[in-house]
């Protein structure tokens, strides 16, 4: 009789702490909301649609901040899915078995290094050979819209090289853990009918898509919301351009660089109610992206584990 | 016979970019550890280590204060991150088929990939606005915030791992469900759960942008909880965009000693999951 008293009394007790993550979510949205009503209340849409951000006079519109995170992360995923997922493919089907861990853990590595350390790199290291780069672009191609604007090394396209190499690990981690869990059954049938390697591993692709599809918009989630070393090579200029050469602004940059100078309670408001709408597209990206690694793991029996101890266990 | 062998010929091409991706990867790697290995190195000194700022246009001084604060920043970011990720971790663990675990793991998931300068905002709005002062506190919620899920979801994988029949025998004699988690079933775990602690720690120790407007920064020399603190990668940051060369060179010093820390945290991480597989194994 006790002991399913005291079981039950440890339940609800871990179950407190269990539920305190789900308060941290909801409390996030509340906060946030609550903090950027001013400029909810005084601008509504037109906060996300206006182009003009003045402090001064007190007009916000955060359209050019949208963009930018948008466009760097679109960017960004265009580098590094092919990367990410050759590496995946690379360390799951192809490499010597020796090499498999070593690999894993470099790549996994550059998931580390800290966000300022990239910052730091970027503009020290990156933008002067992107500036080189820049310079070097013939005069017919800087007449094309995507490389307009002054060859001065920071900008669009910095920030989105660094992005990619930021958003590679996590992309890479997961479709390789997605590639690991395809039943053998499924490569096996393909190299059965005369299958060469490459399409025996289309075959696997095509098992694991949609958790494939999750492990991008994993690395999505990580670039819409990299704050610092965007902040240090991107140039902070509320711009709209398609431009790659063109300093622009990001969502997360914006909020860096101003949260500490908004002087009045309606700039505090508008940066609140930028980070309401990031914190936003980051849950739906992540949401998406965990239900679509989930659905495909479990069709594939093995626990979900995370990916550190995952390759522990895969020398074993 | 043509088809086939290009086929082959496509099949190897594949291959050969698939190991390029690869390649790709690690010259940046290579590029940023070369980096802040020669740079930091040659702009480390004692000093480095025992003094605090110096003032604009004075040459010298380090960031002993800065790297005292991020110890005691992650440090005050354990201390309540660890205990609610361990108890919560339990309990995914121990009732992992209710609905109610599957929406706490899916929720410590997507929590993990809320963007840190958004966790840092939440932190501004709790702990900085009712006191109107930048914190180390505050730093120390936002870092543990983010810490959270990591070990939740760390804490609850590892417990999974220690064999059911430690817990059915515990079971078996009679315990309750209490002894048989703190008595047996964490204590197998404790290597494992401590490797979720430090790949936290490493996580949060790089963070900057949580810190930004959380516990700002500090040029003087501050132990103090209700004031502003200076952090490493804050001091990274301002250093950084300064327009002096000796503080570049500080700030590749300041990186140095991050990356070093954060190597150094998950070396150990490492170490203590495969003492937990080796105990594990038959």
């Amino acid at each position: 009789m006790t002991r399913s008293h005291d079981d039950r009394i440890f339940g609800l007790a871990t179950g407190v702490f269990a539920a305190l993550v789900l308060l941290i979510v909801v409390g996030i949205a509340f906060e946030l909301s609550r903090q950027s009503m001013l400029s909810i209340e005084k601008f509504g849409w037109s906060f996300w649609t206006g182009k003009v951000w003045d402090p001064v006079s007190g007009v916000f519109g955060a359209r050019p901040f949208i963009w930018g995170t948008l466009y760097s992360s679109l960017l960004a995923l265009i580098l590094s899915t092919p990367i990410a997922l050759g590496i995946a493919i690379f360390i799951s089907e192809l490499s010597p078995r020796v090499l498999r861990q070593p690999l894993a853990y470099l790549t996994e590595l550059l998931a580390a290094i800290p966000s300022i350390v990239y910052g730091l790199w970027g503009m020290f290291v990156l933008t002067p050979i992107i500036r080189k780069v820049e310079l070097l672009t013939p005069e017919a191609l800087r007449k094309f819209p995507l490389f307009s604007g002054p060859p001065v090394g920071v900008g669009m396209g910095t920030a989105a090289i660094i992005l990619s190499i930021m958003v590679v690990p996590f992309t890479s981690s997961v479709a390789r853990e997605i590639l690991k869990n395809v039943p053998s059954a499924q490569r096996e049938a393909a190299y059965a009918l005369g299958a060469t390697r490459w399409e025996a591993i289309k075959v696997a692709i095509g098992y694991g898509k949609s958790g494939i599809i999750g492990a991008i918009m994993l690395g999505l989630g990580r670039a819409l919301g990299e704050t610092m070393a965007v902040t240090m090579v991107i140039g902070n200029a509320p711009v709209l351009s398609l431009s790659l050469f063109k300093p622009q602004y990001t969502m997360a940059a914006v909020i860096a660089n101003e949260f500490t100078e908004a002087a009045d309670e309606l700039y505090l408001h508008a940066l609140i109610e930028i980070g309401l709408l990031l914190f936003i597209i980051t849950i739906f990206v992540n949401i998406a992206s965990r239900l679509l690694i989930w659905s495909t793991k479990r069709r594939t029996i093995r626990p979900v584990i995370f990916p550190i101890v995952a390759e522990e266990e895969s020398a074993a | 016979m043509n088809n086939a062998a290009r086929r082959k010929i496509i099949s190897r091409i594949v291959e050969a970019l698939c190991a390029l991706a690869v390649v790709l990867a690690l010259i940046p790697l290579a590029m940023i550890l070369f980096y802040v290995l020669t740079r930091g190195l040659s702009a480390l000194n004692f000093a480095f280590f025992t003094h605090t700022p110096k003032p604009v246009g004075e040459a010298g001084g380090g960031m002993a204060n800065a790297i005292v604060g991020t110890l005691i920043l992650i440090g005050i970011a354990a201390l309540f991150a660890v205990p609610i990720g361990i108890i919560c971790g339990i309990h995914l663990a121990e009732y992992a088929g209710t609905k109610f675990s599957s929406i706490v793991r899916f929720a410590a998931d997507v929590l993990n990939g809320v963007p840190s300068i958004v966790i840092g905002m939440f932190a501004y709005g709790l702990v900085v606005l009712p006191v109107k002062r930048f914190s180390a506190i505050a730093g120390g919620v936002a870092l543990g915030l983010l810490m959270i899920p990591i070990v939740v979801r760390t804490t609850e994988e590892l417990l999974r791992l220690v064999p059911s029949g430690l817990r059915e025998g515990a079971l078996a004699l009679g315990a309750t469900r209490s002894r048989a988690v703190f008595g047996v079933i964490v204590p197998a775990a404790l290597p494992g759960i401590l490797t979720g602690i430090l790949v936290a720690l490493a996580r949060v120790a790089g963070e900057t942008a949580p810190l930004l407007f959380t516990s700002f920064n500090n040029a003087y020399w501050s132990t103090n909880l209700m004031q502003p603190m200076a952090s490493l990668t804050y001091q990274v940051y301002t250093y950084a965009l300064s327009p002096y060369d000796d503080w570049h060179r500080q700030a590749w010093a300041g990186a140095f000693l991050l990356v070093m820390m954060i190597l150094t945290l998950s070396i150990a991480a490492r170490l203590a999951v495969r003492r937990l597989e080796r105990m594990n194994r038959p």
